[in-house]
């Protein structure tokens, strides 16, 4: 089952870019991240990874605490060894950049402005657009197919085109490390794959540092080198995809019997969830 | 496909041009982003705003023809009439100019920081916020004397901007809920504008009668007997915050991008959005003084030029210039077409069924 891609990526040793300690993330009165001491998580330079889990775990606060846009209520967020919230916010947005889950851009925003917004922690007021930002945005959006686009208002495009845009604006800002919030929502499976392409593109091309949260294992098994699966807050398990899903984990994290076999097509791990109905024939099977 | 190269490449290749809409400029260490049809559009409402001022400068007892008003203004012409022009009408038309410039301004600031085209200061309470501690510092302070005048020209821009702010900050307070939400934010606003209209009647009620007159006319918004002193307190502000809006709007920019977009953009939101509100606060409230509560010009004229000019917020500059060229305009026209008496105030009101128009149009989304 094991394949060159499911190796751990041991080689030489890789510095850790993002790291959180003792980590604790909630809301008003309820803990969402970090019950029992804390959530601890290394990222490793040059590498994909993707935060799964159930809905409600916890995915999506540890990916905005660790992009500062949550202050932790307890424990630290690392960037290159230095707490996050003691660096000057535009210094972490030139190393590090976030693409939200439902980003929102006011109506009438062309594509070239709003790609043009990705360089905004390299600019000040006095000095808001050089050649080099010119160059920089038309090859962001280039680097994406979305160059015909760039004088069109964003609400013109669709869905999938859109999100290559704000992937275009992400790319602009020029960050190592990039954290991307289910950058696959509300698309249809050939845009999912084409975004997934992107990102892979990304890491392999311009050696970007990836966390993303992924709700579509089979597509996270295939684009991260590592998974971490999540519940209720804490890390159920960390690891190359084909240790992470296991029928085992299925079960303890989804709460979902299923098979797991070899996805034919990358090596990867591909869950096939049973459900209810074929559980019986299943059982008969056995 | 190696990008940092591109990204590094030799400016005097030239820049690659992404669309016409946007260009790059530089002006020694300034560089920035020009667009050629929001220009259009600024140029043209400073011709009208020339032209209209020099008309409503010949207007009046005693018509002076347009081409005369231009010679005194660059300084020749009849010394009878120059006294007119300059001494007579030109306070009200320079006051009108500037309260319309900061009004349009004011409005154009709000509504990109809210993300919302009905935020302006006179939906939002700021300007009834600003006339209520105008009225009390001439009411309460009538038993010191007061001058003819019934507003003070420099006490009173600061007793209005005192209730702006104040105004501004209870709406933020009772309003704000993990984010501002455009409806809750009108409902709000349009509560603490309530209140304040009712204390601001109970002022009047307990004033003495030629106090009451006075302020009446104010209240209605009125650019009639301005002399140079309330020019000064107008210009002042315009001068001071169409730099200062200019330089935050770097930021707004990124804040227009939502919260959570603008701080993975290195931006602190709530600093930089504080500076934007604090900014249009003193614009509305100072203009308020001046002239009362003119309403709709800040509600309105953003939106009007954002329409005419593209892209995805007020343009500032042209807001200011179209807010003084509708003011200026409405005071010609009260003047002219509804006799002296009418203030300027209500000529504004025209704006209304646009509020109505946004209030029920389908609510479009944002996009994703």
């Amino acid at each position: 089952m094991t394949t060159d891609l499911t190796a751990p990526a041991v080689g030489k040793a890789r510095r850790t870019r993002l790291r959180t300690e003792g980590l604790q993330v909630g809301y008003d009165d309820t803990l969402v991240v970090g019950a029992d001491g804390g959530l601890d998580l290394d990222v490793v330079e040059g590498t994909v990874t993707a935060v799964i889990g159930p809905n409600g775990c916890g995915k999506s606060t540890l990916l905005r605490a660790m992009a500062r846009l949550l202050a932790p209520r307890h424990g630290h967020v690392l960037l290159d060894g230095e707490r996050i919230d003691r660096l000057p916010s535009r210094q972490v947005a030139t190393v590090l950049g976030v693409l939200p889950q439902d980003p929102v851009a006011p109506e009438g925003l062309l594509v070239a402005d709003l790609v043009a917004r990705g360089r905004h922690p390299h600019q000040r007021w006095f000095r808001q657009w050089g050649p080099d930002d010119e160059a920089v945005v038309a090859e962001a959006l280039a680097w994406t197919g979305t160059s015909e686009f760039a004088d069109r208002p964003l609400e013109t495009l669709s869905g999938g085109q859109r999100q290559r845009v704000w992937i275009s604006m992400a790319l602009a800002q020029g960050t190592d490390v990039l954290l991307l919030d289910e950058p696959t929502t509300f698309l249809d499976l050939a845009h999912q794959v084409d975004v997934l392409d992107l990102v892979e593109r990304l890491h392999r091309e311009r050696g970007r540092t990836v966390v993303m949260v992924l709700h579509d294992l089979n597509l996270a098994a295939r684009y991260a080198d590592r998974l971490v699966a999540m519940r209720d807050g804490r890390i159920a398990g960390a690891g190359a995809p084909a240790d992470v899903l296991t029928e085992q984990t299925m079960r303890d994290v989804f709460g979902l019997e299923a098979k797991v076999v070899t996805d034919p097509v990358s090596g990867t791990p591909l869950v096939l969830p049973i459900g209810r109905r074929h559980r019986v024939r299943d059982d008969s099977n056995s | 496909m190696s990008g940092g190269d591109a990204a590094r490449r030799s400016p005097t290749l030239g820049p690659p041009v992404l669309t016409t809409a946007r260009r790059g400029f530089r002006i020694g260490p300034v560089t920035g982003v020009w667009r050629p049809r929001a220009a259009a559009v600024a140029a043209v409402a400073a011709v009208l705003l020339v032209v209209v001022c020099a008309v409503n400068l010949g207007r009046g007892d005693f018509p002076i023809p347009v081409t005369e008003v231009v010679r005194i203004l660059l300084g020749g012409g009849d010394s009878a009439d120059a006294y007119i022009v300059t001494e007579l009408r030109l306070p009200r038309t320079l006051t009108g100019v500037f309260v319309g410039a900061a009004l349009g301004l004011s409005g154009a600031l709000t509504q990109a920081v809210a993300r919302n085209p009905l935020a302006s200061p006179d939906i939002l309470g700021v300007t009834d916020g600003a006339s209520l501690f105008a009225v009390a510092s001439v009411v309460l302070a009538g038993g010191a004397g007061v001058s003819g005048l019934a507003v003070s020209p420099f006490g009173t821009p600061i007793a209005a901007l005192a209730g702006g702010l104040v105004a501004a900050a209870l709406v933020h307070a009772l309003a704000y809920r993990k984010g501002l939400d455009g409806f809750r934010l009108l409902l709000v606003g349009v509560g603490i504008s309530s209140a304040a209209v009712s204390l601001t009647t109970y002022l009047l009620v307990s004033a003495n009668v030629q106090q009451a007159g006075q302020v009446l006319t104010w209240l209605r918004g009125s650019l009639a007997s301005r002399s140079w002193e309330n020019v000064v307190p107008a210009a002042l502000v315009v001068a001071i915050g169409l730099p200062f809006a200019l330089v935050l709007a770097f930021r707004l920019a990124a804040l227009e991008l939502g919260d959570e977009s603008a701080r993975g953009l290195g931006l602190r939101v709530d600093r930089a959005r504080a500076g934007v509100v604090g900014v249009a606060v003193a614009l509305a409230a100072v203009a308020t003084a001046c002239a009362g509560p003119i309403r709709f010009v800040a509600l309105v004229v953003p939106q009007i030029l954002l329409r005419l000019s593209g892209g995805s917020r007020p343009p500032l500059v042209g807001s200011a210039l179209g807010g003084a060229l509708l003011v200026v305009t409405a005071d010609l026209v009260a003047r002219t077409v509804l006799g002296e008496a009418v203030p300027v105030g209500v000529v504004t009101v025209v704006g209304a069924p646009y509020l109505l128009y946004l209030l029920v149009r389908p609510t479009r989304r944002r996009t994703v």
